[in-house]
């Protein structure tokens, strides 16, 4: 469950930023994570919940912006598309495959009012 | 975590560090946690003046009581409190600083930041601290029982007698694992996770101060057994080293695939045992470079102690190269004494 370290370190953002905004509250939170990303989607969205309770980040929405996995073949040079963190090359038929998206865990932008 | 309030962050414990707090909940239930006040981490990225604050703790009969909290050293802790919310409503902070009826002050704000951003920057200071002092750090990583801490224990007694050796044991509860390693002479400081499932990169930090580290030392870190999370947290090792034991199955690194590409080296652990199993570990060796092709891979006992010459001599090989960074770090430090001396001479 290390989603409640990663929500943990959502918040501490978004509470930095919008203290410095001067926001009375935040009403939407924008997340960017990797389909190739240690995070699942759900489990990150309960530890928010849970971690935000109590602050000015509580009420707001989470959204989270999947960013589809792609990797190049360091056989052929090809880059395609990647399901999971490895894997071969369907061009080639056998080249291993650095990802080169969707690995990230980012937040994006913040609503605040 | 704990469930009745929400509140996560403060179960880890490292070894004699700070005293423990006790909240009790409106419902009876009681918990505690450590809170350490002596300070003295050096992380260096802008951290300003210590900094005093008031903690105010409520607790169920009513009574708040609060005291003052101030951290010393170079290392500013970044607590975010939401304070003011119940306070005065201002409606005159929004984009145009005033207020007309009816108009919406939201606002979006770009943030553009890595949630992982703070761990990455305490990992990268610790790793400038190791490379300035010519150490070479280890991040041991594998599920439970791998037989990590027994690894651990054989190499040390390889390697005492040639390098000075500290380690950091991570484990939920228990200071076991830090007892084992201290029977064979070497310090080791035990850091309690408490419901954390990983070692990060501020709890490292504070190791290192606590734990001091010489000069030209091999720093080993056995992290919690856990092949998931800590896959994702850098602590300013230099390499991640997965071990796998033949008493698992052949198909781990196809199934947590994030730590076996997380780490470039692997120990296949219990090789001893190896006649009495059925597990094939060309099979296993071919999965984990599947996922991982750069994966340096050595078969070892930690029982019998086959094998472990390899995996000792890698880490001697390593420790010599970072002995060369230390004395690059010197040279050049050496190198802008020489310069500043001429300058002041030209004054």
């Amino acid at each position: 469950m290390h989603e409640m370290s990663l929500a943990e370190g959502v918040l501490q953002l978004v509470e930095e930023t919008a203290m410095r905004e001067g926001a009375q509250r935040v009403k939407l939170v924008v997340l960017e994570i990797g389909q190739l990303s240690a995070v699942e989607p759900e489990a990150l969205r309960f530890c928010f919940a849970a971690v935000t309770c109590g602050t000015i980040v509580q009420d707001a929405v989470l959204e989270i912006v999947d960013i589809p996995g792609a990797g190049t073949c360091l056989a052929c040079g090809a880059t395609v598309p990647m399901a999971e963190v490895w894997g071969e090359c369907p061009a080639c038929g056998g080249g291993f495959l650095q990802p080169s998206a969707g690995t990230e865990m980012r937040v994006r932008e913040i609503e605040i009012e | 975590m704990c469930t009745v309030c929400g509140c996560g962050a403060g179960e880890t414990k490292i070894e004699g560090e700070g005293h423990a707090h006790e909240h009790v909940h409106a419902d009876g239930t009681v918990h505690s946690h450590p809170h350490g006040h002596d300070h003295d981490h050096h992380h260096e990225y802008g951290a300003a003046a210590p900094a005093a604050h008031e903690h105010s703790h409520r607790h169920a009969d009513g009574t708040v009581h609060s005291h003052p909290h101030v951290h010393q050293g170079e290392h500013v802790h970044e607590h975010a409190h939401a304070h003011g919310i119940g306070g005065d409503l201002d409606f005159g902070t929004g984009p145009a600083c005033a207020h007309a009826p009816g108009l919406s002050q939201a606002r979006m704000v770009q943030i553009e930041q890595d949630i992982l951003g703070k761990n990455n920057a305490y990992a990268a200071a610790n790793r400038q601290r190791f490379d300035e002092r010519g150490i070479f750090a280890l991040n041991l990583v594998s599920s439970p029982g791998s037989g990590k801490t027994a690894l651990l224990v054989k190499t040390i007694e390889l390697l005492r007698d040639r390098v000075a050796i500290a380690v950091v044991e991570g484990d939920q509860q228990t200071s076991n694992d830090a007892e084992r390693i201290r029977s064979t002479g070497v310090p080791a400081l035990q850091i309690n996770t408490g419901k954390g499932c990983h070692l990060d990169g501020h709890m490292v930090g504070h190791a290192v101060e606590r734990l001091k580290p010489a000069d030209g030392s091999l720093f080993l870190i056995e992290n919690v057994g856990n092949l998931v999370c800590p896959a994702a947290f850098d602590l300013g090792e230099h390499h991640k080293v997965a071990i796998l034991s033949v008493t698992e199955g052949e198909d781990k690194p196809l199934k947590y695939p994030d730590m076996f590409r997380a780490a470039d080296v692997m120990l296949l652990n219990k090789c001893d045992l190896l006649p009495y199993l059925s597990f094939d570990a060309d099979l296993a060796e071919a999965n984990a470079r599947r996922v991982n092709p750069n994966l340096t891979i050595f078969r070892v006992s930690a029982g019998s102690g086959d094998g472990m010459s390899a995996w000792v001599d890698w880490i001697a090989a390593g420790l010599e190269a970072q002995r060369g960074k230390h004395d690059e770090s010197v040279e050049a430090l050496k190198a802008r004494i020489a310069e500043l001396e001429r300058q002041l001479a030209a004054k």
